[in-house]
Formats: structure tokens, sequence, C-alpha cells
């Protein structure tokens, strides 16, 4: 790994100027994604900012429609917040599916969002829901959040301070995991919400996006059959020797149904 | 170089690391307990989970500063008085363990599920298990381990 | 009386340190002023070097030397030695081309080392290894087997101009082209046996540690036969007297035949050590080990069976092409003939069989005995095959295995292929593994998974094993270049207590156990009074290592003749003290008598007198009490068994749940069935692995391409069952412990059982034939290639 100053700011606002001091500097959340980059050496960074002594950033509060969840929540603090399985299950059920169980120890929601990772799960659940982004100067829709491959509308020292998440009337995530990493080979989240149905799909591409033919099908009827003869064309999907572009195309047809299942 | 202080099965140490230093490496490296093992270099196979703060983390995917103020329970601190803890004493009774190379790190893994889920079904362990790499045992053994030493555990031993 | 010999499920002796985390793995061990070494790779598959800088790595602060192929050609090294010199059909010897420590000039595979960066720290050795400035001149490559033999391949090897190593054959062509002919029906089938990275979890590690006062090396190294490492770094690769060598292997993480090999990293930190006059270490990362130990398998073959109009078999041709790699690694040679071929009439009576096997060399890592090792790849495909005629003749596939199984009045059952099996009972187990399996409940079964919207198979294979290697005379006639006997020594210490050497090496296994119950059974003592030492070559007398399921049957039985030494002294002793004739003294548990008398001295006084000898016969007698033994088999010893899968094809996505697995083995005396057990569930975890979530991906141009956790797919806890494991003992004839040996069954018997299941499953859909591993895309292209096949068969 290579050599790094180490900071470890109280508030927000120390922490965004610390990243503004130092340009070549990276915010730090659970590390889960960052630390496996800095020692295989794949990225170097002049300084990190760790994030875990700022306070405030963990909690999850819920209100009536709205469920805000700090950016340094981990995912198994997700998992088994008894308020989100209540407000969205799918959500904690996704939560409890990232990586494995001492991923979900340290990973965060922040983190795993300003990585955006293609194969990431949490992608999936915040454009599905359209969740709003929050950070330390302004709001972000979710469909203006993830822009490409690991890449976000964040500026570089804008930190993810939550993700505000609004209750949908039901949803469900299903995730085809790749069978090594465990990332989603293919993640499909259909969420009902009060401004029609989302679908959202990681894995698939080189970002997360919504599938607009799934999504005025099940408009009209929100059951599997109606995404018969729905053809989700392979184009620009990635394709490795775990899956192919066609197979990753046709996964995201058996995942939609699947979620359709599970949404009763 | 930076000064880290931490608590490691129950003992205060300071240590002076570089920023880059992991906390398997400290552990390693500059405290001598190499119970902690690395089998990968990409964050999978979990031989090198320890208990920060209670749960399960890899040690490998942490940076000894992260862990700064932080309890850190590694296996030889699981074991008290001279006596296995249940958990390492089902291991032994149900052979969940033939090389041992892996063998810290899934007990550190079962133990934390144990806190959480006190009476895990099979399949409860096994997907918990997703983090830990075994080669030798086909888990088969230690699946009959964890659910074993879960009864041990929940009988206060 | 102990109740702790044979067939005891005695709990391991070893667990305690490893469970405390106590254990003493080579990356565990710090020697005082210890530096560090890194290695730099060839990221390309073939390439001349035309030019190495070292400068800017020698500049940064903490290195102390960097070592490239120029510095181990002045000092004379030697190139790393193949262990078995196999012979083409014309009866010339295979091509052997040097295997350098650091690359010559050329490069044949990405992460053949280049050069070695030594520094005070790890961290300095790694950034100068960054800096070390290699130019290459890069050469086409051949990343994929069957590019090898093509018109116009890149050449890896000037001496291989064609790329063979060995173009080599078995069996009776004559007998078996014949029974062709008379043939009423013959099976063909293409086939691959896929490549594999064994992956202990541990890494390799070595430190090397040159004293120079006395002129002796010291290493320290992840291997499972530390013997072998010194005599071939003493006669072949270092060139230092072997009495000027210790090899330590301590504890070790894992081997499954990755360790087996003597390789570049643990002759090059020994050296270096030397060079820099301090203690060298070098722990492997996971990704450099994939780039870096051997792989397993790697075959394409072609197989043709011939049968009568009944089913019964008459006759099998093959033809393999096996991936040596880019180098003949220490049995690569050894892996795709000897214990490939000779095993290809499984448990079956096949009177005419022929295989030729061509082996060539590939730009990939060198390819060695994994787990198994040429066995799993003759069984596969064997049982494939019997499959694959079933279906031809409409034959049910049981029966069609009971047919042609060797029938018990048949043994010992000379084969085509060489080898004569002493015992087995091919029947016993199938009939026990079908019972366990509730072969009756199975419609019932798949009727269930059907309403779940899954296809369940069924799949079977009966599979035959040779292990426990040897003899060393026979075996030196078909080319191998060591002995394969085994070492024992008994120390029985002054107050009766009992200290092993063995020269097997555990590494997971449980020796510190098994070898302790010998003990118990022989001499009627507690496990608790015997230790087992393994693994010094300083401390232990000699011994061939740890593989191919041979330690208990050849290092066993080595063991036991070293007890009976040490019983027979122990008569003389008893018979003076009880003034009887040597001739009337029987032992039993533990006690000396005069037959028939209440007469009787205990074990522990014996030892006594033997080590105080105030009342003992000085005259014919020495004192002491301490015996060792060679035990070189008269045979290999053959387990079998019957392995039954049942799996769970998800038709919309192609993902295959192996939802039962059910065996019977016969695998001989058992010692400790825990361990015996466990050593089953183990081998059936990386069979499962093989058949459908493994293998080494290499691109056209040598380009590893899932080198890492994150792609290669190790099976998970939730990706496998519980076993069934059930045991049928015929006892080995030949051995004086009946044992045969259990450490690759699982390996060997599984995969064409899971496969063969997935193919039940796929079969009403009209999938014939599918590959390893059967991942979810390739299963589910099959059941689309099948059902558009059916669909233009209905429109036409």
């Amino acid at each position: 790994m290579k050599d790094f100053a180490f900071h470890r700011p109280a508030t927000i606002k120390d922490a965004v100027a610390l990243l503004h001091a130092h340009s070549g500097g990276k915010f730090l959340a659970g590390g889960q994604s960052l630390l496996p980059v800095l020692k295989l050496e794949l990225a170097e960074h002049s300084d990190l900012i760790s994030l875990a002594h700022i306070k405030d950033l963990q909690d999850i509060r819920v209100d009536g429609h709205n469920v805000a969840i700090g950016a340094l929540a981990t995912h198994d603090q997700v998992h088994r917040s008894h308020d989100v399985q209540k407000a969205i299950p799918a959500l904690a059920q996704l939560a409890g599916s990232i990586g494995d169980a001492q991923v979900r120890n340290r990973g965060t929601l922040g983190g795993s969002i300003a990585h955006a990772d293609p194969a990431a799960d949490y992608p999936a659940a915040v454009l599905g829901l359209g969740a709003t982004i929050v950070t330390d100067r302004r709001k972000i829709a979710a469909d203006d959040f993830f822009t490409g491959l690991f890449t976000t509308a964040l500026a570089a020292d804008e930190l993810v301070t939550a993700v505000h998440f609004p209750v949908p009337k039901r949803a469900a995530y299903a995730k085809f995991a790749h069978r090594a990493s465990k990332y989603a080979l293919v993640g499909v989240f259909i969420a009902e919400t009060a401004h029609g149905v989302r679908v959202a799909v990681t894995g698939a591409g080189p970002k997360v996006f919504r599938l607009t033919a799934y999504e005025t099908a099940l408009g009209k009827k929100l059951a599997a059959g109606s995404l018969d003869g729905i053809a989700v064309p392979s184009a620009g999907f990635n394709s490795d020797a775990e899956a192919s572009a066609d197979y990753r195309a046709h996964l995201i047809g058996v995942m939609a149904r699947r979620a359709i299942q599970a949404l009763a | 170089m930076a000064t880290i202080t931490l608590k490691v099965n129950r003992q205060a140490h300071t240590l002076e690391c570089a920023s880059t230093t992991l906390l398997v490496e400290a552990l390693r490296e500059h405290l001598r307990l190499t119970g902690t093992h690395v089998g990968c270099d990409t964050s999978q196979c979990g031989a090198c989970t320890v208990h920060v703060n209670g749960k399960s983390v890899k040690s490998c995917t942490m940076l000894v500063a992260e862990a700064d103020g932080a309890e850190i329970t590694t296996i030889e601190g699981l074991a008290q008085g001279g006596e296995l803890h249940p958990m390492q004493a089902a291991f032994r009774e149900h052979h969940g363990l033939q090389c041992g190379f892996c063998t810290p790190g899934m007990i550190m893994s079962a133990t934390d599920l144990c806190k959480r889920s006190p009476d895990p079904s099979e399949h409860e362990v096994r997907h918990w298990l997703e983090g830990n790499l075994c080669r030798c045992t086909g888990y088969h053994n230690i699946v009959k381990a964890v659910r074993a030493g879960a009864a041990g555990m929940r009988g206060g031993k | 009386m102990t109740n702790e010999g044979f067939g005891a499920p005695v709990r391991r002796k070893e667990d305690r340190r490893f469970l405390l985390g106590k254990g003493n793995y080579v990356d565990d061990m710090v020697l005082p002023h210890q530096t560090y070494a890194v290695f730099v790779r060839s990221m390309y598959a073939h390439a001349k070097i035309a030019r190495i800088d070292s400068a800017a790595a020698k500049a940064v602060p903490g290195v102390v030397a960097v070592f490239t192929g120029e510095d181990i050609a002045a000092d004379g090294l030697g190139g790393l030695p193949c262990g078995w010199l196999i012979k083409n059909k014309d009866g010339s010897n295979m091509a052997e081309p040097a295997h350098p420590a650091l690359a010559q000039g050329k490069v044949r595979h990405v992460g053949d080392p280049v050069a070695m960066v030594i520094a005070t720290s790890k961290a300095a050795a790694r950034a100068a290894a960054g800096l070390v400035d290699i130019s290459y001149d890069v050469l086409p490559a051949i990343g994929l087997l069957a590019d090898a033999i093509k018109p116009g391949a890149p050449v890896v090897h000037d001496e291989a101009p064609n790329n063979l190593s060995y173009d080599w054959h078995i069996g009776d062509e004559a007998a078996t082209e014949a029974a062709f002919k008379k043939a009423a029906h013959i099976v063909e089938l293409d086939l691959t046996n896929n490549r594999l990275a064994p992956n202990a979890i541990e890494p390799r590690a070595a430190i090397g540690d040159y004293n120079a006062a006395s002129d002796h090396y010291t290493l320290y190294t992840t291997s499972q036969n530390p013997h072998v490492i010194r005599l071939l770094m003493g006669a072949f690769t270092l060139h230092v007297p072997e009495h000027k060598i210790r090899v330590v292997a301590p504890d070790v993480g894992g081997g499954f035949g990755s360790k087996i090999f003597h390789y570049a990293e643990e002759l090059l930190v020994t050296w270096g050590s030397r060079k820099v006059g301090l203690p060298v270490k070098w722990t492997s990362d996971r990704s450099e080990a994939f780039m870096s130990d051997a792989h397993g398998r790697d075959h394409i073959s072609h197989a043709r069976l011939a049968l009568d109009a009944s089913g019964k078999f008459l006759a099998l041709r093959v033809h393999t092409l096996a991936n040596l790699g880019a180098y003949l690694s220490t049995f690569g040679s050894s892996v795709p003939t000897y214990l490939y071929a000779t095993l290809l009439s499984g448990p079956y009576d096949l009177p005419a069989i022929y295989a030729e096997v061509k082996a060539a060399f590939t730009n990939t890592v060198p390819v060695d005995a994994y787990r198994g090792a040429g066995r799993p790849e003759a069984a596969y495909l064997l049982e494939r095959l019997v499959d694959k005629a079933a279906r031809q003749l409409g034959i049910d596939r049981i029966e069609i295995r009971r047919k042609n199984f060797i029938r018990t009045d048949q043994f010992p059952y000379q084969t085509a292929v060489a080898l004569q099996y002493d015992i087995g009972d091919y029947h016993a187990t199938l009939d026990l593994a079908l019972e366990q399996n509730d072969r009756a409940g199975y419609d019932k079964r798949k009727a269930a998974s059907a309403a779940r919207g899954k296809l369940r198979g069924f799949g079977i294979s009966t599979y035959i094993e040779a292990c426990g290697i040897a003899p060393s005379a026979i075996a030196g006639a078909l080319g191998a270049r060591a002995g394969l006997y085994e070492a024992a020594n008994v120390r029985v210490n002054p107050t009766g207590s009992v200290t092993v050497f063995t020269g097997t090496h555990s590494h997971g296994q449980g020796h510190e156990t098994t070898f302790a119950q010998i003990v118990a059974e022989k001499l009627g003592m507690p496990v608790d009074n015997v230790d087992v030492v393994h693994g010094d070559t300083d401390r232990i007398l000699f011994g061939m290592g740890t593989y191919g399921s041979r330690s208990a049957a050849v290092g066993g039985s080595a063991l036991m003749k070293a007890l009976d030494k040490i019983i027979d002294k122990g008569k003389k002793i008893a018979a003076h003290l009880l003034e009887a004739s040597p001739g009337d003294i029987e032992f039993k548990d533990g006690t000396y008598r005069v037959a028939g008398t209440d007469r009787v001295k205990a074990f522990g006084e014996i030892a006594f007198t033997a080590y105080v000898p105030h009342n003992y016969p000085i005259e014919t007698l020495e004192p002491g009490l301490e015996e060792s033994a060679y035990y070189d088999p008269k045979n290999f010893t053959f387990p079998g068994g019957c392995h039954l899968v049942e799996v769970e094809v998800d038709p919309d996505t192609g993902v295959v749940d192996v939802v039962d697995v059910s065996i019977a083995d016969d695998v001989g005396t058992i010692i400790n069935p825990m361990i015996v057990d466990g050593q089953a569930h183990g081998g059936l975890a990386q069979g499962i692995g093989q058949a459908l979530y493994e293998e080494v991906r290499y691109d056209g141009e040598g380009q590893l391409t899932n080198g890492s956790y994150m792609d290669y797919c190790m099976p998970r806890a939730a990706d496998l069952p519980s076993f069934k494991v059930g045991n049928h003992v015929t006892a080995c004839t030949h051995n004086p412990i009946g044992v045969k040996g259990v450490g690759e069954c699982g390996a060997i018997g599984v995969p064409p059982a899971v496969i063969n299941a997935v193919i039940d499953a796929l079969t009403p859909l009209g999938v014939t034939d599918i590959s390893m591993p059967a991942t979810p895309e390739k299963v589910w292209r099959a059941i689309q290639a099948a059902k558009a096949a059916q669909a233009a068969t209905k429109g036409a």
C-alpha cells in the first residue's frame, strides 16, 4: 500500500475542509471497497480522511413517509434495524445480502453509493426507490446521482451525509450473485411508489439504471405476466467469463419476475 | 508514524505504526498474535477475522488507525483460564478443523453469529460463513461444530 | 487396556494449539535480523528479456540485494528437476527442458520469476520490486491447451519444437482394436478436464537461514515432504551436501498436492540467505499463488468404449492431450501417465484398453499433482462414458455398472493397464450408497423439486483409485527417480512414554492422532502417552512425505514394523526378567506374559529396564528401546466406492444446486472414523468445486483472467449440502494395517456423479452433454440450445 496521511475529523465541516485542502485525498468510511483497492495498489491517495469520528452519521430515522439513513450506517445496522424492516423490508433484506457478514459489519451506505461500483447492491435500492442523497451542501435526486462507471454527481470534496428513502407501497429486490465475489451479476429492485412503478437494475451495465420498458409495462399491471414479450437489449452490458451480456439481459427478466413474486 | 492505543484481548496496548498498517499486521507483527492468519489479498477468505468492539471484521481490510480506541478480541483471547471457549471445544469435538489455518477466522466469525442468533439453523450457519473459506473440511463438520458451539454458549459454559 | 486403537474416533491431539491460535506456520516465524524477499514476476506469457536494470530498485532505502537470472547462473544453481522420466512410444526419453529458478533470458508464463528483491522490510522490498526495470520483447504465446499442437503454434521450448514433452502410450492396441471390430455397440465422448488451482488457504512461504560459521543451511518451508526438498536441493539445485541442509516444514495450512513440489522460491531464499548473510523470508500473496503454485488437471480427451450386445464392456480406447504448463514441475510428467492411464479400467472387468497421452507445453503455470492427481481425470472420463453407454443402449445406469464390475471372486484382478487390484467389493459399496441415498424415495423428491420449478437429477459414479504409490522397484522401472517407501522411528522413553518420528507430514490429515492410535493399538497405551514428530529433516531419519493418500498405508506400515521390533525386543527383556524363553512370551494389551501363566511384566517396566539395565541380558542385547523401520509396499492400494449425487437445476437461470451427496467408500481398515469422514468431506467439496465452481482461465494470449478469489470461485459453506458418508471395509491384503487411503476419494469419485446428475436432470429437455465446471450460464445455454433444437425438429 502506498503511504498516505490519516486524518480523523470530528465534524462534517472539518472533513470536507480536509479533503478540500488535500486534493489527492479520499474519504474513508467502512473501507470495504477502498482498502482492497489500496492494498492491491490499484489506486493511491495522499490522504485518507476517516469519517468514523463524526457524530450522528450512523443514525437511522423513520417518519411516516421517509426513512433517513446516515451515510455511516453499516449494512448490518440497516439489515437489523426494526424500523427499516417495518418501513421498507426490501431495503433491510438488500442490506443483508451485501458481501458477507464481516463486510456488512464494516461497510456503509454512504461508502457504497459514493464508490458507485456497477455491481453493488445499494445503488439499486437508491435508484429503485427514488431516494434523495443528502450531502454536506445539497440534496441530489437518485436519478441524477449515478453518472457512470464508479462515478457520481458528487463534487471532488463533497460528502454524502445521509440518504432519504421514501417509503414505497411495496418493494422487492432479487439478486443473482457472482459466485466468487458475491457482487450482483444482476440485481433488480422493483418498487411501487406514490409516483408509479420504478425498476432499477444493478450489475448488468456500467452503472445502475432504470428499465423504463419494464416500468411502463408494470405501471399498467404490476404482475410478472406484464413483462412477457418485452426484450431487454443487451447492448452495452457487461460481459465477462462469469456472465455474457446476453445472459445478464436474460437474468434481468428472471430476477424482475422473482422480485415481482416477492412483492406480495 | 502514528500512535495507536487499543485494547487487545482485554489488555491495553500503545503502538507506533505507519499509517498504512493494517489491523492484521499490527496484531501479527507488532503484538506477535499470530493466530490471526492471512489467506488472501482481496478480502474474501476470512482467515483474518477478529472482533472489533464485539463484531466480526476482516482485520486485513481495516487500518489499525481505524481501530484506535477499539476493543479487539482475537483467537488468542477467546479461551479463559486455560479452558477452551465452548466454540473452540465444539470445533475439537466435531472435527471442525483439519490444517487449522482457517480455523481462527471461522471461530471468530461463528462466535459473532451465535451472539446474535443463539440457536442458528444449518441454513443460517452456512450463509453466515460466506465470508470464510475452508479448503479442508468441506464445511460439513464446521457447520456441526458451530451449532454445537452455539449450544455450549447458550449453556453459559 | 486402551480403547484408542483402530476404529476409535479419538479427538485430535493437534487441535488444541490450532484452536488457541498457537499453531506455528512458516509465516508466523520471525528469525533475528530477517529480511524479506519479493519476487518480480513476468506479466507476459512469453517474452524475451532484453534488459534488466536494477539500479533504481537497489537505491531504495532498506534494499539489501536484487538478484536476477544472471546471478544464479553465475553461482551454478541448478534448474528445478522433474522426478519422473516418461518414455515416448518409440522408447526415447521425454523432452525435458531446463526449468530455471529465475528466468534465463526468456519468460514462459505469467508469474515466471525474473528477479528477487531482498530488503529489510516487506514494504521496501515491495517498493523496490516495482522499480526493477525489465524490457521485454513479447513473443506469441500459447494460452490454451488445444492451441499447443496446432500447426504453426509458437514454440515454448526449443528442445520441444512440436511443444510436446512426450507422446506416450499404455495397453494393447491390437487387442483393443480387435475388440472394437467385434463390438455390437461403440460409445464415444469428447471430454475436457478443467484446470484447477489447489488453493490451500495458507499461501506458500519460506525462510532461508544460512549459518556461515557452520556452513549450514536451514530452510523453513510450507512443504508436504521436507526430505524430498532437501534431497532435490542437495543433489540438483543448491548443490550442497545434504548433511549441510536442514529442511523444516512446521505446521502447514493445507497442501492438496501443491506443496509437494520443489519450488524456485524456497531454493532462492536459501541461496539468497548465504548471499546476503541474513535470513530471508518470503510469503506468497494469494494473487501470487495463482500464478506460481502448480495447477492441477487440464486434459482434453477423446474416449471410445466397445460393448457387446448385452452391454458388457469389451474394450476402451482413449486419446488424451494433457497440459504440462510452461515447465515440467516435480511430478508433472507422472500425473497424466502412470497416475491417470493406469486407472482407466476403473472398477470394471475391461479386457482390453489402449491409451495414448500427448503432454504439451503451454505458456501457463506448470501443472502437477492436485488432490487425486490423474485419478480424477480417469474416473471422470470413464464414468461419463459409462453413463453415456447406458443411455445409448437403454440400460439402467446402475445395472450397467453392476454388470461390468470386477466380481469379488476375480481378485487379485490384473487390469489391462498394468495394475493388479488386490481386493474390493464394488457391489457392496454401491448397495450401501444406494441405501444412504434412499433411492426408493427419489420419485417423490423429484416431484417435490418439480413443484418448486426445479429439475431434479440423479447421478452415479463408481470409481477406483490407486494410492500408497510403490513399490519402489516397479515405480523405478516406470521412470520414477525416487524411492517410494516410508520411514518411522519409535523411541520408547525410559518411563514408558513413546515418541514417534515419521517421514510423512501432516498438514491437516491428523497424523499426530492417527499415528498415536497405531501405537495405542500395538502397545496398548493411551494416545496421550505418545507424541508424533514430523516435518524436520534434522529430527527424522528419512521420509518421502505425504501425498497420494500414502501416509497411513506406507508411513503407518513403517510404524507398524518399527513397533513390531520394539515388541520383539521387549519380549527378550521380559523373558530375561521372567526367566522364560522369549518364544514363550506373548504381548497383549500392554503386558508381557509367559504364555498360559499369570507371570507378567508391564510394558513400562520393560522400557525402564531397557534404559536401566541392572538386571538385563547385556551380553546378548543392547540397552535402550528404540527402533526404526523402512517400509516399501508390495503393491498400490486400491480404495474404491460409489458416489451418488442429486442436483436441482433452476431452468430459468441454469443454477445447479447439489442437494444430496450419499457416498460409500472402501478405504480399507479405518484407524479413526472421525478423521476418515473428515477427509471424505474435504475431498467431496473439492470435487464438487471442480464439477460446478472452479476453473483457472487463461485467454489465448496466456493471460490469467481469474487469478483471485474475486473471480476464481471457491466453494463456500452455502454452496454445499451436508454429506452422507458410509464405509464398507475390505482390508488391503498386503500391508500390516489393511489400510488403503482416504485423502483423495472424494475428489476422485464425485465430479462425474455431479455432472451425470446434471445431465440426468436435463435429459428430458434434450441436453446430452455438459462440461465442467457446469456454471449457470453454461447450463442455461445448454438448455436454450436443446430447446431450440427440439423446436427446429418439431418445425421440420
